[in-house]
């Protein structure tokens, strides 16, 4: 196809303009991907020659080296209590020592058994009696423990990555004090470095302890349990008395091999999840801007009044609420009991007890909840739009449906991009509501007991995740359930973020 | 010099520091645009056509004051409209929480009743509450998470904001994708490590509020997107000056940044001693149903949980009332700063 100048784009009319998008729209796809797929192998090829750099830089340091900085090299912080950095030297020479008693200790033992998950069960086993010479007796054999060494074999892993970056590290620095002797200046001293954690360096003392609880407490464990989906570990193989192992890809087999129960249930709970992500998300959307507009409108009284009831609904504890509203629709509830008094119904309405009826109603209370929030966040946003876009829409005839069309809902959708994208994530994982109002359930879906597994009409992924866990201690599918999440978002974050590149966009509005 | 530095610097905390629910005063913000030469050419040319346009006949005057009478009567309607439904959104909003208080109340029976407004009042649910029940102690337990977790969790995510925000460091990119990749597992998947890890420390069970507490601070880092986004909003020009002056990095965040931060700290610790009052999941699987072990939520969904509605019901609706007057004080207090730190983590993501 031919791309058009703006004149003979302008020329054409709408039902022609909206096929010439389109065709451009398709045309730029494969070019899109071209792009993506040339971006990923510059980024290889980069990396590679930083690999490479790295050690002919070695190497060199090595060959045109002083001879503490070749010393150095073996063990770690000479080149540095050379040069009496002591402070230095002696960090990296205590990692060194302790690095090494480590592997010699117990790393070298979880390490060599890492590729098996262990071997030896526990359990009791017969042998001769060196008191009586001819009998057996039975000796109790502590076996191997696959969790610890899955975990321990993964810090060993993680030690020894720091350790290569630290003799990195190491012999780098090696190299400075050299450089810096034969150009005649001052190397600096162990006090300035202490001086420069506080100026230069003070990121680094910020950031040391809040990113090792993050490595300590999410990196590794998400390792971990990224690692215990290709085993077959669940409550029949729990790592203590019966041992587990690799399995490779079957978990992952059993969830996408097509027909099979376990496939069914994944594939009717991962739409639901997706179904309820996206009604949770827009109903709120629109309507707590919506509600926000009603109450900014000119003429509206005491808005500081209606803004404070909404906001005292956010301060409840939402599992409160959300609790007692489950209770208030249950089939004894008020609200049955209400309107059987008033006479509309006969006998109770199973609000939680119809499939189709719960996801309504978790949808619609979802908005209860939700509301408020988005009131909140919107009223401040709704401010900031330029009143004189308004003025010149009303000067020109527009109505206010074409005005919120045309200037607001752009506008908003321009600057709450991002926080659409979160919400629409942090639906994804919306535990509280589903839990509580349902607990997943009602229970009686066909495809709902795969395996033990027990899923409901209302449950999504992460109330099942936390199901085959507390229930079934199923770790293998709990962590290849976690993982689909994972894809499942960031495929999801992925394409909003290339659909809708801020920056581009950024000029529209300033 | 000194001086001009510190009338900059009061301006720029005036701008950040005032938050309110009346936004009215951001409009101002567009005031400074700047227009170049074609603009004001454009404007004038604009101006010239929409004078020939003005020049119409008294008619057509009288008419539009006419139509604008009827516009003026109409904005009446939609505006008394409006007024009707938020006065019945207002009724819906409050509803349960209304209903809520009545049914904590009531004495004559303590299950689920199909009414609200109790035939006998009295103070027996909250006295069973504190007497029949464990919720002393989950009470007590949950308050103590939030206050940890409130000092803490707010040192450690200004630490986090401070350090991506103000440096270029090598690995920064890295360090802030990498949290962002993490953020998109889900966090309920390392408990099944965590459990394991904090079950050999003796941190489960029983003892589970010590080992939450941990948990919900140890990666409390991740959370430093509103923090950081408040703090790039701060003028780099009061770093220059103040390094010119001579001082550290520490000092600087000491003294310019923390300080200039208040809505953004309050904030921060307004959500670290909410965030555990709320929180289901974690507390329900570290505490592995040991009702010594439960934080608020846990403990009263227990209450009401499996054959024990019948006997608790009423009980459960007057812990309800007990945790959410407190939080809801507490929250409409500094509701400002709330405001404030919501609508900036939303801008910026």
């Amino acid at each position: 196809m031919t791309y058009l100048d703006s004149l003979a784009y302008l020329k054409l009319s709408r039902w022609q303009k909206f096929i010439y998008k389109l065709q451009c729209f398709f045309v730029a796809i494969p070019r899109w991907f071209a792009t993506k797929f040339k971006k990923l192998g510059r980024a290889f090829k980069n990396f590679g020659i930083k690999v490479a750099n790295n050690f002919v830089d070695i190497w060199q340091t090595f060959k045109n080296g002083s001879w503490s900085t070749k010393v150095s090299f073996l063990v770690m912080g000479f080149g540095c209590f050379y040069h009496k950095q002591w402070l230095r030297g002696a960090v990296f020479l205590l990692l060194e020592t302790v690095f090494i008693l480590y592997m010699v200790l117990a790393g070298a033992y979880w390490l060599s058994l890492f590729g098996t998950l262990g071997t030896v069960e526990q359990g009791i086993k017969y042998e001769e009696n060196p008191f009586r010479p001819g009998e057996l007796r039975p000796v109790k054999v502590e076996g191997h423990d696959s969790f610890k060494i899955l975990l321990y074999g993964l810090l060993t892993l993680f030690f020894i990555i720091a350790l290569i970056y630290t003799w990195r590290l190491n012999v780098k620095q090696s190299r400075i004090c050299d450089d810096i002797t034969r150009s005649g200046k001052k190397i600096k001293s162990s006090k300035d470095d202490l001086k420069s954690l506080l100026d230069n360096d003070f990121h680094k003392t910020l950031l040391s302890l809040p990113v090792a609880g993050i490595v300590m407490f999410t990196v590794l464990p998400i390792i971990f349990m990224v690692l215990v989906a290709f085993t077959n570990y669940d409550s029949a193989h729990n790592g203590h008395s019966n041992l587990f192992t690799w399995v490779g890809f079957n978990n992952f087999n059993s969830v996408l091999t097509f027909g099979s129960g376990m496939q069914v249930a994944f594939g009717e709970i991962l739409s639901w999840t997706l179904i309820w992500a996206f009604f949770a998300t827009f109903s709120c959307y629109f309507l707590g801007m919506l509600v926000a507009i009603m109450i900014n409108k000119k003429g509206i009284k005491i808005k500081k009044f209606w803004r404070t009831i909404f906001v005292m609904t956010i301060a409840v504890p939402q599992f409160i609420s959300l609790l007692y509203i489950s209770n208030l629709f249950a089939t004894n509830g008020i609200v049955n009991a209400g309107l059987m008094k008033l006479g509309w119904i006969s006998k109770p309405i199973k609000f939680w007890g119809d499939g189709t009826l719960a996801k309504i109603m978790v949808l619609v209370i979802n908005v209860w909840v939700g509301i408020p929030y988005l009131m909140l966040i919107t009223t401040g946003i709704l401010m900031n739009i330029p009143a004189d876009l308004y003025e010149s829409a009303r000067i020109d005839g527009a109505n206010a449906f074409q005005q919120f069309a045309k200037i607001t809902l752009p506008y908003m959708l321009f600057v709450t991009g991002p926080y659409l994208l979160t919400s629409f994530v942090g639906n994804i994982n919306n535990f509280n509501v589903i839990y509580l109002l349902t607990r997943g359930g009602p229970f009686n879906a066909s495809w709902g007991d795969v395996g033990g597994y027990v899923a409901g009409d209302t449950t999504i992924l992460i109330t099942w995740l936390f199901g085959i866990t507390t229930n079934n201690s199923n770790y293998k599918m709990a962590s290849v359930i976690g993982i689909m999440i994972f894809i499942v978002v960031s495929v999801l974050s992925l394409v909003v973020f290339t659909i809708m590149p801020a920056n581009k966009r950024e000029d529209d509005f300033s | 010099m000194m001086e001009n530095t510190e009338l900059e610097f009061s301006q720029e905390a005036e701008n950040v520091v005032e938050f309110d629910l009346d936004m009215d005063s951001h409009r101002n913000e567009y005031e400074n645009i700047e227009f170049d030469d074609s603009d004001v050419e454009q404007y004038i040319k604009l101006q010239e056509e929409s004078q020939i346009q003005h020049v119409r006949s008294v008619k057509e005057q009288a008419a539009e004051k006419k139509t604008h009478m009827s516009q003026k009567k109409k904005n009446t309607i939609i505006n008394s409209i409006i007024h009707v439904l938020l006065v019945i959104m207002a009724v819906v909003w409050l509803l349960p929480f209304v209903f809520i208080l009545f049914e904590s109340f009531r004495v004559e029976s303590t299950g689920p009743a199909g009414y609200i407004i109790p035939h006998k009042w009295g103070f027996d649910n909250y006295v069973r509450l504190f007497k029949e029940t464990e919720f002393a102690r989950w009470f007590l337990s949950t308050f103590l998470i939030g206050i940890f977790c409130a000092v803490v969790q707010t040192l450690f995510i200004l630490a986090m904001s401070y350090a991506l925000s103000r440096n270029r460091f090598k690995g920064r990119k890295f360090l802030m994708n990498l949290m962002l990749v993490l953020g998109m597992f889900p966090g309920f998947l390392t408990l099944i490590l965590m459990y394991t890890l904090l079950e050999g420390w003796g941190l489960t069970g029983k003892n589970a509020p010590y080992g939450l507490a941990i948990l919900y601070v140890a990666s409390a880092g991740m959370g430093y997107y509103v923090c950081k986004g408040f703090f790039d909003t701060i003028s780099h020009s009061l770093d220059e000056a103040a390094m010119v002056d001579g001082a550290t990095k520490f000092q600087i965040f000491y003294k310019i940044i923390i300080p200039m931060s208040k809505p953004i700290i309050i904030y921060t610790i307004l959500m670290g001693f909410m965030a555990p009052w709320g929180d289901f999941i974690t507390a329900s699987f570290m505490s592995n149903n040991d009702t010594r072990g439960f934080n608020v939520a846990t403990g009263l969904q227990w209450l009401i949980g499996e054959t024990r509605a019948g006997e608790y019901y009423t009980t459960f609706c007057a812990g309800g009332v007990v945790v959410a007057l407190p939080i809801t004080l507490l929250f409409m207090f500094l509701q400002k700063y709330y405001v404030a730190g919501v609508t900036g983590g939303a801008v910026k993501g």
